[in-house]
């Protein structure tokens, strides 16, 4: 009885290797055979015929089918995702677009002034409320951190105002102290002049400065953002600000949704491979048994 | 010309005296480079990331004030969701500032203006364009150029008369029913715009 199971298992232990060299179930059960070989040999029939009842035949094809399945439901994840960003993105995009004249005028008059040197800093750093947008939200705390280190000496401090979720889970790690004030959901209804009137004239009023420097990411293509930094804070500039960064965040997130969805579709070609070629080689075996089971009766 | 004399003076005595870091803000660069304190600074503290664009690296260059008056202004007039003139060259346009209506010709000194709702009008040659602003910031340049911000701008053409009755009987009678303080200011700019539209139609 137990060497009939133990052959068995046997059989399961060599399939894996008749399969492909890439089998990903392979450390599974690598480390089902070391728990065997723990066991005393009655103990390792009585486990083995329970998972014979259970079906343990076809484990190393279920486990593959449900990776399958998982992989293939997180591309329809990521498509929908990418579906909505590029919606989403051409709303915002011909709004961006409109109002880039709306910045110029006071740039022309107040001109730009990073290298201003100062007591009082404050960094007001844009950036998204929702994740998976690839690393536009890095890139402008990398730049607030970065401008952050030029401004913060023995004499003159640097505060941060942050705009966004993420932006603000980054930064509250390491400078939680130097956290002015920090606004969030602020995309919840779709961006508009009056809304970033108020949160402009809030910052103004709120916040103590000599110079403040806008940190955000301008949207040029679908993949390519250039992280900037304005000195001039009005609304005018900023409902621009925020505009471009909603935009470079739906550009993003389109650009790494279509990139995730291409790696789950290779993904999935691996695996069917995986899964068609252990299925066939189940099949082999269990004809070979046979044939063999029936020369060795006829002769 | 006589408003050229100031700059020249003044020009002559900064180049001597000192750099200025930044020009008279009226006397446009005509060259935008990146801010290279800046840009030397950043790359001596961060090295291993680029330093960030400032806006006036996408923005077309202003040119420089002209030693004659041009014969044309330029006009830029924007708004948050649109920019209804982009750089239109113009004989004439009216503002109307909150000190009275402001009539910019090529060569203006440099002014900055406040807004108030009313009519802005453009003028190109016998062609007269009448929007109606609700309130926002005129910037007139030395070099001939006017930026106008505004929130909204709406050629007066589309304006419905009737409508504008309405609201402002609406407002009124708002204003003399009003308790509190926000509801009056709230009541009394709808009363400013909406007599402001009623005299931009019937005026």
């Amino acid at each position: 009885m137990a060497m009939i199971a133990l052959r068995r298992e046997g059989r399961r232990f060599a399939a894996p290797l008749i399969s492909n060299p890439i089998n990903p179930l392979r450390s599974s059960l690598a480390s089902s055979e070391c728990a065997f070989t723990c066991l005393p040999p009655n103990k390792i029939a009585y486990v083995i015929r329970e998972q014979v009842v259970l079906g343990v035949r076809s484990i190393s094809t279920q486990i593959v089918r449900n990776r399958m399945k998982s992989v293939r439901n997180i591309q329809k994840i990521t498509k929908a995702m990418k579906m909505v960003a590029a919606s989403k993105l051409r709303a915002i995009q011909t709004r961006a677009e409109n109002s880039r004249g709306l910045w110029q005028p006071f740039t022309a008059l107040l001109g730009d002034t990073p290298s201003v040197d100062v007591k009082k800093n404050v960094i007001v750093t844009i950036s998204s409320d929702k994740g998976l947008c690839g690393g536009i939200n890095s890139t402008s705390v990398k730049i607030s951190r970065g401008l952050h280190k030029i401004n913060s000496g023995p004499e003159k401090e640097s505060k941060y105002v942050i705009l966004g979720e993420k932006a603000k889970a980054q930064l509250v790690r390491d400078s939680k102290k130097d956290i002015e004030l920090s606004i969030t959901e602020l995309q919840k209804n779709p961006l508009n002049y009056t809304q970033v009137a108020v949160l402009a004239d809030d910052i103004l009023k709120n916040v103590e400065y000599d110079a403040l420097r806008i940190v955000f990411n301008k949207f040029h293509s679908v993949v390519q953002f250039v992280p900037t930094t304005s000195t001039v804070l009005s609304p005018e500039v900023m409902f621009n600000a925020v505009l471009e960064n909603a935009c470079s965040e739906q550009g993003a997130r389109m650009s790494a949704m279509d990139s995730s969805s291409r790696n789950a579709g290779d993904m999935l070609d691996r695996l069917t491979l995986t899964y068609n070629r252990t299925r066939q080689a189940t099949i082999t075996t269990e004809l070979i048994e046979i044939i063999s089971g029936a020369s060795a009766l006829e002769g | 010309m006589l408003r050229q004399t100031p700059r020249f003076l003044l020009g002559r005595a900064s180049a001597a005296a000192t750099r200025w870091i930044r020009p008279f803000s009226t006397d446009l660069p005509s060259e935008t480079g990146g801010d290279s304190k800046f840009i030397d600074s950043w790359k001596k503290t961060i090295p291993n990331i680029d330093p960030p664009k400032t806006p006036s690296a996408y923005m077309k260059p202003r040119p420089p004030t002209p030693s004659t008056i041009p014969s044309k202004l330029t006009v830029n007039l924007v708004l948050p969701y649109d920019s209804v003139l982009s750089a239109k060259e113009v004989d004439m346009v009216i503002v109307p500032a909150s000190t009275g209506q402001m009539g910019v010709l090529p060569g203006h000194v440099a002014t900055i203006a406040e807004l108030k709702p009313g009519i802005f009008s453009v003028h190109e040659g016998n062609d007269v364009t009448k929007y109606f602003l609700s309130g926002g910031f005129a910037f007139v340049h030395a070099n001939s150029v006017a930026d106008i911000i505004a929130i909204e701008a709406i050629p007066v053409d589309r304006i419905d008369p009737n409508l504008v009755q309405k609201g402002l009987s609406e407002f009124q009678q708002k204003l003399s029913s009003a308790s509190t303080d926000v509801e009056k200011a709230e009541a009394q700019i709808g009363v400013d715009v909406h007599s402001a539209l009623n005299a931009a139609l019937t005026g």
